[in-house]
């Protein structure tokens, strides 16, 4: 009893330790636009979202806006390091991830890039974003036209760089042990082969698609994203989603302003 | 044989397994520290690459003062000569190399300051991306000191915690240094808009 009480004791203290930090705790469910310093309207919240999680969708990169209410002692760009770590933005491996920070208080921006997209949005092209694209809007008190110009232009820069794994299954969180996707794919050649007739079968992703049913929609390029969107949904993921940060780490990278 | 001879052997033998595991351990954390000093130095070694093209930059859009601009040449020319070999990370090397590499820090600050008075240089794009490289280094020479600190900690401490202590004495394992936070040095280069 006395043990277990030191352990609870040492559990509360490593939970304090954490909250002495000032980062903010990682979203849960995952988000990729947090708003915790509550600058954007929900609609604005919702457009951005939906345009970075058809990004990590389509590329695997993980591109965050943070606004917090305050970076406490921190310089921001350690603040925006720090929680890009913490949070683990981009895909383990691969670091591709982009944390874009900003402190309505202290009236900063920083885009903080992850190693694996330091080559495509070096500090320069960072630095260029921020003082061309973002600030000048931010200046004119166009906070959401500033925050989505820099993520287009992000975007711009960052494409290219990365592509979407095909089979998604480690990013879920859920985990889809690849024997099972076999006898998913096993299940589904059957399911054509028995109804062979247009429409047939319970495969939303490749009616979707309306390819004939002879042709299995994994052959086709076009046919993996109808597949993998299934997968998600079988998953249990909330229908095109975020599903969660990858554990990409930040090495310094990156760079910001004032406005 | 003799009971005493034969505990002597069982000591000796336990001693033995112990010692070849804490050997180990202390490789592999040494080589873990190694690795991060490496990270480390290709930071440094990167922001002493950038400086010949800003001193260029400068020196072609500004004619000021010479002294600030041979005062970071100096600087630069000291600090990329103060190399630690991987093998001596002691508390001294560290210091000195980090007492080097912040009269860099501290001479490039003033360099960027006195830029400050220059309109036609912070309009140059040329200058604007080399600072912005220069300011990404700094922060990534701060992230791999951070990291270098953070391993080291962990090395220092399986170092000096008994019993692996007395292992570490027989095999020539000595404690690391660390980075310290000089004042004024982590903000060197960051220039005011």
């Amino acid at each position: 009893m006395k043990q277990f009480i030191i352990y609870l004791l040492l559990v509360i203290a490593a939970f304090a330790g954490v909250q002495a930090q000032d980062i903010p705790p990682k979203p849960d469910p995952p988000r990729l636009v947090n708003d915790l310093a509550n600058q954007l309207s929900p609609d604005q919240r919702e457009t951005l979202e939906r345009k970075l999680v058809a990004y990590n969708d389509s590329t695997s990169s993980q591109i965050v806006i943070v606004t917090v209410p305050t970076l406490g002692d921190y310089p921001i760009a350690d603040y925006a390091f720090k929680l890009g770590t913490e949070w683990g933005v981009g895909q383990k491996g691969k670091n591709n991830g982009i944390v874009l920070l900003w402190a309505p208080k202290e009236r900063k921006v920083f885009i903080a890039t992850g190693y694996g997209l330091e080559g495509a949005v070096p500090d320069a092209i960072a630095k260029r974003i921020v003082s061309q694209v973002i600030t000048p809007q931010f200046k004119a008190g166009q906070f959401y036209q500033g925050l989505s110009d820099g993520v287009d232009m992000i975007f711009k820069y960052a494409s290219g760089e990365y592509k979407a794994d095909p089979k998604q299954d480690s990013d879920d969180g859920g985990g889809f042990p690849p024997v099972l996707i076999v006898v998913i794919i096993f299940i589904i050649i059957l399911v054509i082969i028995f109804r062979n007739r247009g429409g047939g079968g319970g495969n939303r992703g490749y009616r979707g698609l309306g390819v004939p049913p002879i042709f299995f929609p994994y052959d086709t390029y076009s046919g993996r994203g109808g597949s993998s969107g299934n997968w998600g949904g079988f998953g249990g993921g909330d229908g095109g989603g975020f599903g969660g940060f990858g554990g990409g780490s930040f090495g310094g990278g990156g760079a910001g302003g004032d406005y | 044989m003799s009971k005493g001879l034969i505990a002597v052997i069982v000591v000796v033998l336990i001693l033995g397994f112990v010692g070849c595991g804490k050997y180990n351990g202390l490789v592999q954390k040494d080589e873990v520290v190694k690795e991060s000093w490496a990270g480390v130095e290709s930071q440094y070694q990167r922001r002493a690459d950038l400086i010949p093209n800003l001193v260029n930059t400068v020196k072609g859009a500004a004619d000021f003062e010479k002294s600030t601009l041979t005062a970071v040449i100096e600087a630069r020319s000291k600090a990329t000569q103060t190399t630690i070999n991987a093998d001596q990370l002691t508390p001294e090397n560290i210091a000195k190399f980090q007492a080097a590499q912040d009269q860099l820090s501290g001479s490039l600050s003033r360099l960027l300051v006195s830029v400050e008075q220059y309109p036609n240089l912070k309009a140059n794009q040329n200058f604007l991306e080399l600072q912005a490289q220069l300011e990404g280094t700094e922060n990534r020479i701060s992230v791999e000191r951070g990291k270098f600190n953070t391993v080291v900690k962990d090395y220092n401490q399986e170092v000096r915690t008994f019993p692996t202590n007395l292992f570490a004495g027989v095999f020539g394992f000595s404690q690391k240094g660390y980075f310290t936070a000089a004042p004024g040095s982590e903000k060197a280069p960051t220039v005011q808009f």
